[in-house]
């Protein structure tokens, strides 16, 4: 049988997954690791009468996705941690006007400017708390560039049926490493379960010739888009900004489990670093043992009922993440006391290698 | 609704208007009340974008669509939503403390020549935090944060949208009785349009420094900012312009990706990591690019990670390719199976790899690099001898084809057909040539 592969890195994956999520509004700022996604969606969008719009700043870019998806747009953007940073005030507004938007990531490595050209994961706590309020967030991660496509369509669904931004958390190597992908990965999403159609509140009835009036704020409002100051009304409405997303946990939840009988060490990773513990748990079974895996999809909001169920007979947990131990603080607080933790971390520009996972495996 | 039926398109059970006694704040929101009478607009074609600070009250007493967003964005949603909908009205109501925290989304709009209409309610300070100095706050003014007078130069918000090339831009007060047909006009106008409408903060601006209506045109006068229509262009809107880009992109195919079949067999038994070194100009990137799709041809998986400095133009050029017979999932190299360099500038960019490297791998160089620190097996590239004249402009492909060679990962067949499939005719001609001198 012939085989068909495709070579494809994953920016170009994740502006079609935008694109055939119905995508028809893109504004952003040029940025490494990000621009690719820029590129491929300014490119693309005005041939399907799309608009993909170059903003004067990160700032601006996030304003008009805002201004555009309440007059009706499936909006996207993508940048890098300096321009989620000018992100920030703006993301709190699209949690507070309950505005449907997709939000790509490509992280690199450090504070500041930092290491333009290098793959972290330290921008993830950042992602979930990057706004005033405290609010939940939902992020997503792929591990390759086939769920690179697949994540980014259903954040498309889950921006829609939430009504609130939600982030794809990659990489450098993510978004610009070219690999072969077998077609048929690409055309056929993964066994995830399906997103109910509707929204879990109102939808989002946009500006509209004709249409109901409509005023929007970010302001602490009442039914009528309207500034109010009474404590009843401000509870309800934050309030249910909460619960919408937290009373769904179930169906948030996305992680991959690969657990073995009898193991008593789980190795949880995401993104870029799940492909090195991959690696890793595929050698430490070839010589013999056992051990379990599990990696998540989404980050946010932390999967906690199926992480607690990959814990049976778990005394060691092991967490390959490319910063200081940022999710590892997340399993901390699911475990008791007697299980070990253990964090493989690196912040030098190299990713994680299925070597060192395994040595932290092996206690040398 | 009918709008003709409308006396105005201030939301009634909503006011009185929340400003201060005397404030101008209401005059202007009675003066655009009138502008969209004239202009027969149903509420529904209009959305008032309000920008924060009292000004950024006004949301609420119209009866059209309206948008309360951020302190000095306001442009912004409103350029977004003209964008999605150009049949849209979209007006936005910013003061002159937005306009300074976000002039520069003002200069680009005008710029842009984006088709909404500002009105800058500029009463001097910023009435909503107390009456803080703001960009437009007069010399020598007193204000909660220049206690002893400004001494800073003020802004012409008018003049910046001007210079900009802002299509329709104004200058008025909250007083003028035409501010309704100046703001109809401005509204008609295909592009940026803005009227910098000066006005009175009763509550702080007025009497800190004991100015009124009558001290505003004396000022006005003495800063020589002239009122009325200042500039009016025929330039085409951004939203009319990007119209036809959507038009010409429209008969351009979607781009897709790059299939390739596996038509020849590898005999590779496992991964291979590859690192090519060399200069920008060399062509790295692309000879990484055609080994790894010639091995995609041969049933392989590969990665191809590229390096090089931000300046693409200069300095190392560095291609890393992970052959796999499964799916890659360590795309990363620390210690390479070969290395081939073929520039110092590669040489000195990999070497902390070279240098990881055992007597298992293999480094291969071009001529004149130099010592090479490593424990790996070093072997000069000796192309085959009636290739010279050819070296120095393809030193990249011919590295790729004496890999393909050296290596024995897949047939040579693959990497001319990898030529074949994925570089420009022009290339490929050239490239083909290069691999015959490797043909037994
Ligand atoms: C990012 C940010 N910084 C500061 C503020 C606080 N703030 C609210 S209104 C305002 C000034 C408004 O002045 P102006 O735009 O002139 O409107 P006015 O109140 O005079 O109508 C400021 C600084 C804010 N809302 N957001
Ligand atoms: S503080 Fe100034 S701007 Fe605000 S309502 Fe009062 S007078 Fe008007
Ligand atoms: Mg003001």
């Amino acid at each position: 049988m012939i085989k068909k592969r495709e070579m494809v890195d994953g920016a170009a994956a994740i502006a079609r997954g935008a694109l055939d999520a119905g995508c028809n509004y893109y504004a952003g700022y040029p940025i490494t690791p990000a621009s690719g996604i820029l590129t491929h969606m300014l490119r693309e969008l005005p041939k399907v009468g799309g608009i993909g719009f170059q903003g004067e700043d990160e700032i601006s870019s996030l304003g008009h996705c805002i201004g555009a998806a309440m007059t009706g747009a499936t909006v996207f953007t993508a940048t890098s941690g300096p321009g989620l940073s000018l992100y920030s005030e703006n993301l709190g507004l699209a949690i507070m006007m309950e505005v449907p938007i997709v939000i790509a990531i490509s992280q690199r490595l450090g504070p500041s400017t930092g290491a333009a050209t290098a793959s972290a994961q330290g921008d993830i706590q950042f992602m979930r708390w990057g706004t005033t309020g405290g609010y939940p967030m939902i992020v997503l991660a792929p591990t390759n560039i086939s769920e690179c496509y697949h994540l980014t369509k259903r954040a498309f669904q889950l921006a829609k049926r939430f009504r609130t931004p939600v982030f794809l958390a990659t990489d450098k190597d993510t978004v610009m490493t070219t690999e072969s992908v077998s077609v048929n990965d690409m055309k056929n999403a993964p066994d995830w379960p399906k997103i109910p159609n509707g929204g879990v509140g109102k939808e989002l009835d946009p500006y509209q010739i004709d249409g109901e009036i409509h005023h929007y704020t970010g302001s602490s409002h009442n039914e009528e888009g309207h500034i109010t100051k009474d404590p009843d009304i401000i509870a309800e409405l934050n309030e249910r900004l909460r619960t919408k997303i937290e009373s769904n946990l179930n169906e948030l939840s996305l992680v991959k489990n690969d657990l073995q009988h009898g193991a008593d060490t789980l190795i949880l990773s995401y993104g870029i670093s799940a492909r090195s513990m991959e690696a890793a748990v595929k050698e430490i079974r070839d010589g013999g043992d056992q051990v379990s895996s599990i990696t998540i999809y989404s980050l946010w909001p932390v999967p906690e009922k199926a992480i607690q169920e990959s814990l049976v007979g778990i005394k060691r947990i092991i967490v390959p993440e490319l910063n200081h131990g940022q999710y590892l603080r997340e399993i901390e607080r699911l475990v008791n006391r007697d299980v070990e933790l253990i964090g493989v971390n690196r912040v030098d520009t190299i990713l994680l290698t299925p070597d060192e996972i395994m040595r932290a495996y092996h206690g040398s | 609704m009918d709008p003709k039926h409308l006396d105005t398109y201030i939301a009634k059970e909503n006011l009185p208007y929340a400003f201060c006694p005397g404030c101008s704040h209401g005059k202007i929101l009675g003066a655009l009340s009138d502008s969209l009478k004239r202009q027969n607009l149903d509420p529904s074609e209009v959305v008032i974008v309000t920008d924060i600070g009292c000004v950024g009250l006004s949301d609420k007493y119209f009866i059209t669509h309206a948008f309360h967003g951020l302190h000095g964005r306001a442009i912004t949603y409103a350029s977004g939503i003209k964008m999605q909908n150009p049949d849209l009205n979209v007006v936005v109501l910013i003061g002159d403390g937005g306009c300074g925290i976000g002039g520069h989304h003002l200069l680009n709009a005008a710029r842009l020549n984006s088709d909404i209409n500002v009105l800058v309610f500029n009463n001097f300070n910023f009435g909503m935090t107390g009456g803080q100095h703001s960009v437009t706050t007069p010399l020598d003014s007193i204000t909660a944060t220049t206690a002893l007078g400004s001494i800073d130069a003020p802004m012409d918000i008018a003049g910046t949208a001007q210079v900009n090339g802002g299509g329709f831009i104004a200058r008025a007060t909250a007083f003028d009785k035409d501010l309704p047909e100046l703001i109809e006009k401005s509204m008609r106008h295909d592009g940026f349009s803005l009227i910098d409408i000066w006005e009175l903060c009763t509550a702080y601006y007025v009497p800190r420094n004991d100015f009124g209506r009558k001290d505003m045109m004396v000022y006005m006068d003495g800063m020589e900012m002239a009122s009325g229509i200042l500039q009016e262009t025929n330039r085409p809107s951004f939203q009319t312009s990007y119209k036809n880009i959507q038009e010409k992109a429209s008969v351009q195919n979607p781009i897709s990706g790059l299939e390739l079949e596996t038509i020849f067999e590898h005999s590779l038994t496992k991964p291979i990591r590859i690192v090519l070194a060399g200069a920008a100009g060399q062509k790295v990137v692309s000879a990484g690019n055609l080994l790894a799709s010639a091995a995609t041809l041969s049933g392989l998986w590969v990665s191809r990670r590229a390096d090089f400095p931000i300046t693409i133009q200069t300095g190392f050029s560095v291609a890393e390719i992970v052959i796999s017979p499964e799916p890659v999932l360590y795309s990363g190299i620390v210690k390479p199976d070969v290395v081939a360099i073929i520039a110092s500038e590669g040489k000195s960019k990999v070497s902390r790899l070279t240098l990881a490297m055992d007597d298992s791998g293999v480094i291969y160089h071009s001529d004149g690099l130099g010592n090479i620190e490593s424990e790996a097996q070093i072997s000069p590239l000796d192309f085959p001898e009636d290739v010279q004249q050819d070296i120095r402009k393809n030193l990249s492909a011919l590295t790729a084809a004496f890999l393909t060679k050296k290596l024995n990962m897949f047939p040579f067949e693959a990497l001319k057909e990898a030529s074949r499939q994925i570089q420009k005719p022009k290339i490929t001609e050239i490239n083909l040539g290069i691999f015959e001198y490797f043909e037994d």
